[in-house]
This record gives C-alpha cells, structure tokens and sequence, in this order.
C-alpha cells in the first residue's frame, strides 16, 4: 500500500532498485546530491544534476520538464554516501514562474520494481522558495528509507547547495543554470495528457509482475456449483463453415480458452489475454511504422546532403526507392497486423456473446433474461477499450470486484482529446449523472440481494432526475442526501461503518459488530463535488477513499476537477486514489504491459431500450421479497 | 546434436527436415557464489542478467531484460530475474524465450548479451555458459562456455539475424564492460 508522507514523515522503501517519479504543474528541475554520514556533500562528483547527470546508482533529466523519472538504484549508491537528496529547482531566466508558491505543489512518488508505488509526497506550503530539497532516501541499519523533507530555499539553487555543505555551491549553480538555459528550448512544455494505468491482477497468465492469487478465485474454487454465471457457454463456431474457407489450420476461437476454475474466471482471463495481444501486436505494428519513416527521413537527408546528388535523375531515383522501401515496410507491417487484429476481432465475436451479465454490454440478450445472481461475480465490465489503428475492435474493460479503487466519473470538459462534437458542459454534467447511474444499477443487479447498498450525496438535488429509476424501484434505502447537513450525516454513517469494521476485523471479532452495522458492500456516489462539502466532510471523504476499499465502502464521486480546484493540492491523492472514467469516449486509459492510450466509451443502453429500468424492476422486486 | 561453438561461427537455424524453427531460447547458467562467513549469510552473490535486444537495422527498437521481461511486442519473454546463481550443472538459471513468427516484420537482428551486474568478472564466476535451444523440441542447438572469460563485467553472447532463407544465428562472443545491456549498445553496434 501507498505511504502518503507528510513533512518530516519517513517510511522503509521495497527494494533498491527504485524510480521516482515527480510531477510539477510547470518545467522545474531535478537533480540529486549524495551525503556523507555527517549529512554533508562533500565535493561537486557527488552532485547529479542537469550538467552532469550521472552518479553511481542515479541518473537526472539534462533538461527541465514537468514531468521525471529518475531511476535510482541504492546498491550502487557509494558505501561511503549515506543519503540520497531529491532536489526540485525552478529555471531562472525563462518567463516561468520565479517561486514553488505560484504553482500547484510538486508531487514525487518512490516506484518500486514491482511498479507499486511505495511512498508519495506532495511538496504542499511552498511560497517565496525557487529551489527545494523534497525527497531524501537514507540507510538506516543496512536498508534504504525515504523521508519526506520538503525544505525550500529562497535564495534558490546555491542557497540550497551552500546549506549541504558544498564548498563550490555558487560556481556549480550557475552552472547548472546555463546547463538548463541551454536545454530549455527543448524543455517539455507541460505535463502530458494524463493517463492512468488500469491495474490488472489475474491468477496466472504470462504477465510480468506475479499478481498475488486473489482471493476470488480462492472461494470460487470452494463454491464451484452455484456460479452465478451465465448458462454453460456452447462451444460456438463462429459463423457458417463456408463463411471461412480460408481456414487452413488457423484456430478457431472458443469461448472461455483460458484457464480459471469458472467459466467466468476463465472469460475474464481470456479478455485480459485479448487485451495484451492487442497491445502487443499495435506495439509491434507502432514499433516498424516509426522505424520506416525515420529510416525514410535519413535517407532523404543523405540525398540532400550530397550536392552532386542533390538533383537529377540519380537523386529522383533514390528518394524513389527510399519512399518505396518505406511504403512496403508500412505493408508488411500492416498486414501482419491486420492478420492479427482479425484473429482478435472473431474471437472478441464468439467472447462477446458468451458472456455473463456482469461482463455483457446493455445490448446482450442475457441481459434481457436477467435473474438476480445467488453469487458476487468476480469482475464487472466498466466500459469498452478500443485503439485508433481499428476502432472496431472493442474490448470489454473488467475491473476486478469488490472494486479496488473508486470510480471518478469525470463531468469536466479537461481532456478534450478527441473532437468529436464534445457536449458543452451542462449536457455533459447530466451524461455523467446517467452514467454514474448505470454503472449504479450495474453493480446493484450482479450482487446477491442485500449484498449492495447504494448512498447517494446530491447536495443541490440536481440529479434528481437521472436518480428517480432508483428510487422509484426501491433500490436506494433513503432519498438522496441534500444540503451541508444531509452530507455530514451519510459520511458519519459510513465512516462510523469503516472504523467500527476495520476494529472488527483487526481483532477478530466480525461477529461482535453492532446490529446496525451493515456489512453488505457499500456505495457512495458523490455527485456535484465539492458543493456542500466543508474541510471536514472533505477530510472524511479522503478518509472513506483511503480506508474504505478494504472493507468494503467504495466510492463514485460525479465530479469535474475544476470545480474542486480551491482545495488545491490537498485533493490531489483523492483524485490519483480514484479510477477516472468519463462519460463520453476519452483516451486517457493505459494499458498495463506498453502504456498505449486506449479510448474509453462506458457502456451504454441502446437509444429505446427498456433493459435497465426492467433489470432494476427485477432487483426491486426481489429486494421487497427479502424485505429490504 | 550440440554444436560447441567458437566465436564468429554461425548456424542457420533451419531445422534438418527443411522446416525453420519457430521459437528459439537462450538458457545462461552459472554457480552460486560460495557461502560464507559463520552463518552462510556474507556471500557475495553474483547476479548475471541475460538480456536480448530487437534491432531493425542498427537501431534498437525493444528489448527483454529484467526490468522489462516481455519485449513491447510480446515476441521475447524473459522467464525471470535470477539474481544468484544455480547448482552450476549446466541447468538454466535465465531463459531468454524468442517467438521467432511474432518477430516484428522491420526487426531483423536479436542481439543477446549477458552482464554481470554485482560487477564480478567472468573470470570469477563458475560454470557459466550459455546455450540455445529449439524451444519446441527441448533439443540444444549451440552451447558457449563463459567461464575463464578474463576480466570482463559482460559479453555479446549471440545474434539471431533475418537471411533471404529464415532465421540465421551467429555466435560473437565478444567481451566487454557494463552493468546491463544498455552500457553495451555501443559496443553491440560493432557486431550487427
């Protein structure tokens, strides 16, 4: 789990071979000093910084930029260094800004090579200071710690190198400001679009990191009978035999060709599988199109280069050839792709239909035959994932239940990464509303009766609309909780439930809880953030993010970012904390094995269908029948 | 049939029935450095990294190594990270596995390097050597004996090159120096 340090705070690090991540809302720099055990640096070797970037076990950015990564390993750290200093610097001389308190507060994270994030830190109460030690990594008994630091220096770069003790302080920071200068041209402007990486735990198919077995495959193995899945899935073939005369030998796809102890582990194994292989055969594809063209840049260049044989016949001939070499590669490569994808797009065909509700798009009939499940599935469908080079291969994006994180259902208009006519904002307020909804009644419909519990903060009433199907259906216990005080008592309620449950847990005493105390499953959807939430139900609400995953509250905050941008920095891990979907189709998803940026479309009820108001009918129905 | 090779001497990897090889592995093994001190605990281990790296002409475009088992394209998996060493019985104790039909049409050169990253030299470690094997049949097609290889912290161990007829590999055995695979591309540059 995720350490968030504050000031002064320190925390033991997994491992030695670390990254560090660090994220500025403009271009600063990064350097890294090393320390003697007096906390000293002795001489300018032990300084990495954009001059001189290397150090035995660390290496810095030569330039500014938004965004680094530093990767770090403490092994080949020098014996006689007992301290590792992240150093953050503002570039004098651009027109950026000249102190830390203009900008949101820098934010670092300590990645371990497992790609977790061990420790993070947000370098928040900066104010005059231009240069800061953030981060400091130091032994302690033989292993590395990290302790968030956090001190500014006004007096900028030297001002910063003079207080560890560096005899040539002033000499080195100008010039590591002339360094930077020189490399600002290039400097990487800002941030880029955010993406966040869609985690992926699986019980065992060739991935790098061994995900540790989850525990639902555990109790499924015990409970095998009752799956809650779909009728056992024919062995489809896939269309008429002749509608494939060109099967030579080519696999036919099957549904649930994976391993798990369930039809519906193995489907949810197999369309991770189909989302690696796409990652993979693009990246492949990506992979040879960036080599031809660059291979096409160079030899264009070397025809110029010679000016006897610039022009003519001889040189027209060349770039002839240059552009036809590049021409074929681009073919090759596509076709292989193209072979690929289409193997894909049968499969995704035959999976599609095979699919359980839980994992089914609004449009599959077995939604239409909707029975309240006896079981929790192990993965919900969130939405499809597609990539540009074929907009028609769909893949269904599961995430694991019970959720591991929130879900932030974005109403803001920040990305606007595709533009495909983006409704303005009012219009998109009310799609995240209906869509926070249907994800709502997804998650009500594939739990067991009473296993699901769904609260709702409107503080202003303003989806009282989009919310009515669930009222009226009987699938939310009280009305949506409105004004200040309506939302100070819901986050009492589950953070009473969240405390009085972890103790519970802690010391083994689950039977010992309160009647009141309901352990089904709990969701908050939060809409309309942060009106009618104080400093306190704000502190809450992080607290519910944190703590609540793991015992079961989960969160699904309608939010746009902006409008919580008074916070500041303060809410920057509730945001990261939370899974961000949108409401229409965004590109901000990456994959976890390239980092591709997927496009994201939730799943949505066709324009006419009654599906989701009869399902909801269905779960009504069977909640009165329990008496819930 | 093994073939003990010597450096620069090259085997095509057509198979002997006229079919080419679909999947090919390279397999590095050495012996654990001795346990010492009272408790066994003050071994200085040696942690030899096998690494593979995807050329299209002479530019690198992916790799397989520990920090990135799979290359991006998913044609060349590494089995995993051995920081330590085995019985040194001619058993792997890293496995390189290449998918030679998933190889991406511009790649035509898999360069396969082996570093030492705890910085011991060849010349200390036992029983290393590294092998290719026909990942479909089991069978050994080339095996390379490191040991006594002199004061060198790595070594161009292979190639694995595209030809008009299939896959052809190349044994190159040149030394060098460097932590992982990256302190040897420009040395990696002279053998393509």
């Amino acid at each position: 789990m995720t350490a968030e340090l504050v000031r002064g705070q320190n925390h033991p690090l997994p491992g030695t071979r670390l990254e560090i991540r660090i994220s500025a809302a403009h271009p600063v720099l990064a350097g890294a000093t090393l320390g003697d055990a007096e906390g000293k640096v002795p001489g300018a070797d032990w300084v990495a910084h954009p001059a001189s970037p290397k150090l035995p076990g660390l290496e810095v950015s030569v330039q500014a930029a938004a965004e680094h990564r530093l990767a770090v390993d403490l092994e080949a750290v020098p014996e006689t260094a007992h301290r590792v200093s992240i150093l953050l610097a503002l570039p004098s001389g651009a027109d950026g800004p000249a102190r830390f308190g203009e900008l949101a507060a820098p934010f670092l994270a300590v990645v371990g090579a497992d790609g977790a994030e061990a420790v993070t830190y947000t370098v928040a109460g900066l104010d005059a200071e231009s240069a800061v030690v953030a981060l400091e990594l130091y032994r302690r008994q033989d292993a590395w710690k990290a302790r968030a630091v956090g001190q500014g220096y006004a007096g900028g770069l030297a001002a910063m190198l003079h207080d560890q003790g560096l005899p040539e302080a002033v000499e080195m920071a100008a010039g590591i400001e002339e360094a930077v200068a020189c490399g600002m041209a290039r400097a990487v402007a800002s941030a880029p679009p955010e993406t966040t990486a869609i985690s992926y735990r699986h019980p065992g198919r060739r991935t790098q990191t061994p995900p540790a077995p989850a525990p639902e495959a555990a109790s499924a193995a015990a409970a095998p009978v009752s799956d809650a899945g779909p009728a056992p899935v024919p062995a489809v073939s896939p269309g008429t035999p002749g509608e494939e005369p060109s099967g030579d030998g080519e696999p036919v796809p099957v549904a649930g060709d994976a391993s798990g102890w369930t039809m519906n582990e193995r489907l949810y194994n197999q369309v991770w599988g189909m989302f690696e292989d796409l990652a993979r055969a693009t990246a492949a594809y990506r992979s040879a199109v960036d080599f031809a063209e660059s291979r096409l840049e160079q030899e264009l260049d070397r025809v110029l280069a010679d000016p006897a044989t610039r022009v003519g016949p001889a040189a027209d001939a060349a770039r002839e050839e240059a552009r036809a070499k590049h021409a074929e590669l681009v073919q090759q490569a596509r076709a292989v792709l193209d072979r690929d994808l289409g193997r894909l797009v049968a499969e995704t065909e035959v999976v599609e239909h095979a699919l359980p509700p839980a994992y089914a798009r609004w449009d599959n009939p077995v939604w239409q035959a909707y029975q309240v499940p006896l079981e929790t599935p192990m993965a919900l469908r969130l939405g499809d994932l597609h990539l540009p080079e074929r907009k028609d291969l769909r893949i269904p994006m599961l995430v694991r239940l019970p959720l591991e994180r929130g879900l932030w259902i974005d109403s803001g208009r920040n990305s606007g990464g595709l533009d495909t006519a983006v409704p303005d904002s009012a219009e998109l307020r009310r799609l995240a509303v209906e869509c926070a909804v249907a994800h709502a009644v997804r998650l009500l419909a594939v739990h067991p009766v009473g296993d699901y519990r769904v609260h709702v903060i409107d503080p202003a009433g303003s989806a009282a609309t989009a919310l009515a199907p669930l009222l009226e259906a009987g699938a939310l216990r009280e009305p949506p909780a409105a004004g200040a005080q309506g939302v100070g008592e819901v986050l009492a309620g589950l953070t009473r439930r969240v405390d009085l449950v972890q103790m519970a847990v802690r010391s083994g005493a689950v039977d010992s809880l309160p009647a009141d105390v309901d352990t089904a499953e709990q969701l908050l959807i939060v809409n309309d953030f942060p009106h009618g939430f104080d400093d306190r139900s704000v502190t809450q609400l992080r607290y519910l993010a944190d703590e609540g995953p793991s015992v079961g509250v989960h969160l699904m905050m309608v939010a746009d970012r902006d409008d919580a941008r008074a916070y500041g920095p303060v809410l920057d891990p509730l945001w990261r904390s939370l899974l961000r979907i949108t409401p229409v189709a965004d590109d901000h998803l990456a994959d976890p094995w390239v980092g591709h940026a997927w496009t994201y479309e939730p799943s949505a009820v066709p324009a006419g269908s009654d599906v989701m108001r009869q399902v909801l009918g269905r779960v009504g129905q069977a909640r009165r029948a329990y008496g819930i | 049939m093994t073939v003990n090779l010597s450096k620069g001497q090259g085997i095509s990897l057509q198979k002997a029935d006229g079919g080419t090889l679909t999947a090919v592995r390279m397999g590095l093994g050495w012996k654990a450095a001795p346990r010492r001190g009272l408790f066994g605990s003050r071994t200085r281990e040696i942690d030899l990294d096998a690494s593979a790296v995807l050329f299209a002409d002479k530019q690198p475009v992916d790799v397989a190594f520990f920090q990135q088992l799979v290359s991006k394209d998913g044609s060349v998996r590494h089995t995993g990270d051995n920081v330590v060493g085995g019985a040194g019985q001619g058993g792997d104790d890293e496995s390189i596995i290449v998918d030679l039909q998933r190889v991406p049409v511009h790649v035509n050169q898999i360069v396969f390097t082996v570093n030492s990253f705890t910085g011991q030299t060849f010349a200390e470690v036992q029983n290393a050597f590294c092998r290719l094997v026909d990942e479909t049949t089991g069978q050994e097609l080339a095996r390379y004996t490191l040991d006594g290889g002199g004061p060198y912290t790595a070594q161009i161990m292979a190639k694995v090159h595209r030809t008009a007829t299939g896959w052809q590999m190349t044994a190159i055995g040149t030394p060098a120096n460097g932590r992982t695979f990256q302190d040897l591309l420009s040395e990696i540059q002279t053998v393509l």
